[in-house]
């Protein structure tokens, strides 16, 4: 299959780190170019060689599984040739810090380093020291930028637009990457976007990236496009954030009394993993007409694809 | 030594009340022996060659109230030699030490090891802080009184706060009755568990645990609230907050007590941490500009005594990192005065505060006999060009560290001459 590249535009970024880097230009020319590899994804032959010979280094100092899957898909797709890195087993534990292991890297010439970590900034950092493109897969609390993009393809590839949409976030904001990206992107393009979070939750001064928002998810679900669902992130809460889990539910959990505020045809997405009866009824998380999390992911893959192209050209 | 001659020089010592141009003698024994207006050309025997200084400004020796040194422990950070050559280029000539080494300056012994180091290596004066608890752990109190005897002139736990508000209590009675100094870093640790920077938009843009300004608020006002219940010599080394100087300022009118701010919080806010600059982490953290305008302020009306530099040696090493991993703390003793002179060229601030604030306030506060330019003193002072620009460089920095929270700063204003006892130890 072939894949049409519009030679005119060009992204204005050398790397990948936020969204909040990207212009609205940025943003519709990545999420135009996925298209393409939505269809080359559904497609029997999936390979193409837009990145033949190019050496594509993923660097998990976190564990994840989807987007470290999906990366790795997205760069053998595109014909680069993959490594991935589980940090966990690496010199890091020897006690190396994380410029000695780029500046290692570095020396074997990579072309892409994707990089996920568990401070905010790591990939700023490492960005600052090697000469390859360092696309961000997630940084601390800061950014999550492909997740974003993917969300907005999903979005767009449903409701045909994203402008004048009402789009309501729930759930650990604080601590959520995911959250911070899709507010920069979605507020770009023109949505409007609800935060929904106890307070405990709610980052400092989050309004003044021009959101609303909302402790009372009833409130915060009116008349909603998009209920979108963030886990509750209990690894990086180190003291008492929440009563309860159950108590959590009761008031965040997505359940289908809530999602009456929203509108009936709102959909449910989830950057997952999730935690079903804590963040989402298992009922409303499986309901096909409703929740588009599988698609999420599926479009993650088309996403990154064009990510690695795009930003590797 | 030969006597020395300085005339049309500017003199300002806040101690003596001090502003007038005129002449500095220094006798052969390395005092003081006449200042002011009245030691002039006229009054010289012609005998005597003066060094005419041609306007430029003669302060009494720099008192910084707050600097790490990395000795003993750290002497890849810093070591009393070259905080001294570095203390002398920014007009310091007397430093109080926080005990914040390897091993934690806490008992007797390690106070002999110190004042020997301080003499040998250092040109300047060295005054060493104790812990306020042993090995800084917050639990058990330190020997004071011991301690005291041996010269240690205050008590803190430098970056440590005292958490518990029992030990605060205890601490306090043990200070008035042996009249100590303690000085406390304010900062609620539950309240600032993790945090890094200010709560705020940038904490929340940057994705990094934030410090809220009412974790400094806390500790200020339970600590002063059990100072008027125990009346000791207490001091707060550092206010970051607007709130913070509200809170003095109103509690200084029933209370006693003294508070000093860093020069980091005074010239620079949290905007200026960028895209995680390592090198403006500090504690307590920079905050909102109306903060900083607060503090400036509170300079202004005298709320605040001290300006300190919070000189705090790390190597690369320990900053190239990211920013949750990075080291606290900033450089600063050598730009320390040509930053605070920043407060008066930009008229936020009188020249006479300000040298107040690094001179007699601290010495004041200290009780020791140092920070003016009294006749009979030791003739500690420095020359300063009060217009001539400079640029903070990196490469330049005489501290063996070289993190610097101001690299690439234009300045106005420089030492062009330091002198401890009356000896020059430092000249451009």
């Amino acid at each position: 299959m072939a894949i049409k590249t519009n030679k005119a535009i060009k992204i204005s970024q050398k790397h990948l780190l936020g969204i909040q880097d990207l212009s609205v230009n940025d943003i519709n020319y990545i999420l135009d170019e996925s298209e393409a590899f939505i269809k080359l994804n559904q497609s029997k032959n999936k390979k193409i060689d837009v990145l033949r010979g190019k050496t594509q280094i993923n660097l998990f100092f976190e564990p994840s599984t989807r987007t470290q899957s999906s990366f790795e898909l997205a760069g053998k797709r595109l014909g680069a040739d993959v490594m991935s890195m589980n940090m966990g087993n690496s010199a890091i534990k020897k006690g190396e810090t994380l410029i000695d292991t780029a500046m290692t890297l570095n020396a074997m010439h990579p072309d892409i380093i994707v990089i996920r970590h568990q401070d905010s900034g790591a990939c700023n950092l490492l960005s600052q020291k090697v000469n390859c493109v360092v696309l961000n897969a997630g940084d601390g609390r800061r950014e999550h930028p492909t997740q974003a993009l993917l969300d907005a393809l999903t979005i767009r590839n449903r409701k045909k637009k994203i402008q004048g949409l009402r789009i309501a976030i729930c759930g650990d904001i604080l601590h959520s990457r995911v959250a911070r990206s899709n507010i920069y992107l979605l507020t770009m393009l023109g949505a409007e976007v609800n935060i929904v979070a106890p307070s405990n939750l709610m980052p400092k001064e989050i309004e003044k990236f021009g959101v609303n928002t909302f402790t009372d998810m009833k409130k915060g679900l009116k008349d909603c496009d998009i209920v979108m669902m963030l886990r509750l992130q209990n690894e990086r809460m180190t003291s008492s954030y929440l009563s309860s889990n159950r108590e959590y539910y009761e008031y965040y959990g997505l359940t289908p009394d809530k999602l009456d505020h929203a509108k009936s045809d709102a959909l449910i997405m989830h950057p997952g993993p999730m935690n079903r009866g804590i963040e989402i009824d298992t009922r409303l998380a499986d309901d096909i007409n409703k929740s588009v999390i599988k698609e999420q992911v599926e479009l993650g893959v088309a996403v990154r694809m064009a990510c690695l192209k795009i930003f590797c050209e | 030594m030969k006597k020395q001659y300085f005339i049309n020089a500017k003199i300002i010592d806040p101690h003596n009340s001090i502003n007038e141009n005129g002449g500095l003698i220094i006798g052969e024994n390395g005092n003081i022996e006449a200042i002011g207006k009245k030691v002039n050309i006229n009054n010289l025997p012609t005998r005597e060659k003066p060094t005419d200084l041609k306007g430029k400004y003669i302060f009494p020796g720099i008192v910084d109230m707050k600097v790490f040194v990395g000795e003993p422990g750290y002497e890849y950070k810093e070591n009393f030699r070259t905080l001294s050559n570095a203390a002398l280029s920014g007009g310091v000539t007397s430093v109080v030490t926080m005990p914040n080494t390897d091993p934690i300056i806490d008992n007797v012994s390690i106070v002999d090891f110190l004042k020997r180091r301080g003499r040998d290596k250092s040109k300047i004066n060295i005054f060493p802080c104790a812990s306020l608890t042993q090995n800084t752990d917050g639990t058990n109190m330190t020997e004071f009184g011991l301690l005291a005897k041996k010269g240690i002139i205050a008590f803190t736990d430098g970056l440590k706060t005292i958490q518990n508000t029992r030990l605060m209590s205890r601490i306090m009675n043990s200070a008035k009755d042996l009249g100590c100094l303690i000085m406390q870093h304010a900062e609620d640790y539950d309240l600032a568990q993790n945090g890094m920077i200010n709560s705020g938009i940038i904490a929340t843009k940057l994705g990094l645990s934030s410090i809220p300004d009412i974790a400094e608020r806390i500790i200020i006002e339970r600590d002063l609230t059990l100072l008027e219940k125990t009346k000791c010599r207490y001091h707060i080394s550092q206010l970051s907050a607007g709130r913070s100087v509200d809170i003095v300022k109103e509690r200084k009118q029933n209370v006693k007590f003294t508070c000093g701010v860093s020069i980091n919080n005074l010239s620079l806010n949290e905007n200026d941490i960028g895209e995680f600059r390592t090198f403006l982490k500090l504690s307590p953290p920079l905050r909102r500009e109306e903060d900083r305008e607060a503090l400036v302020q509170g300079l202004k009306d005298k709320t605040i005594d001290v300006i300190v530099s919070d000189h705090k040696p790390e190597d690369e090493e320990s900053k190239r990192l990211t920013f949750a991993q990075a080291a606290t703390g900033a450089s600063g003793i050598e730009t320390l005065l040509s930053l605070s002179l920043e407060l008066f060229h930009n008229g936020s601030v009188k020249l006479e505060t300000i040298i107040q604030a690094l001179t007699s306030n601290p010495a004041k506060i200290l009780n020791i006999n140092k920070g003016n330019l009294s006749i009979g003193n030791d003739a500690d002072f420095c020359i300063v060009d009060i217009n001539k620009p400079w640029i903070v460089k990196k490469e330049n920095l005489i501290s063996k560290s070289k993190n610097t929270s101001i690299e690439d700063k234009k300045l106005q204003g420089k030492v062009t001459n330091t002198f401890v006892k009356g000896i020059e130890l430092f000249k451009i």
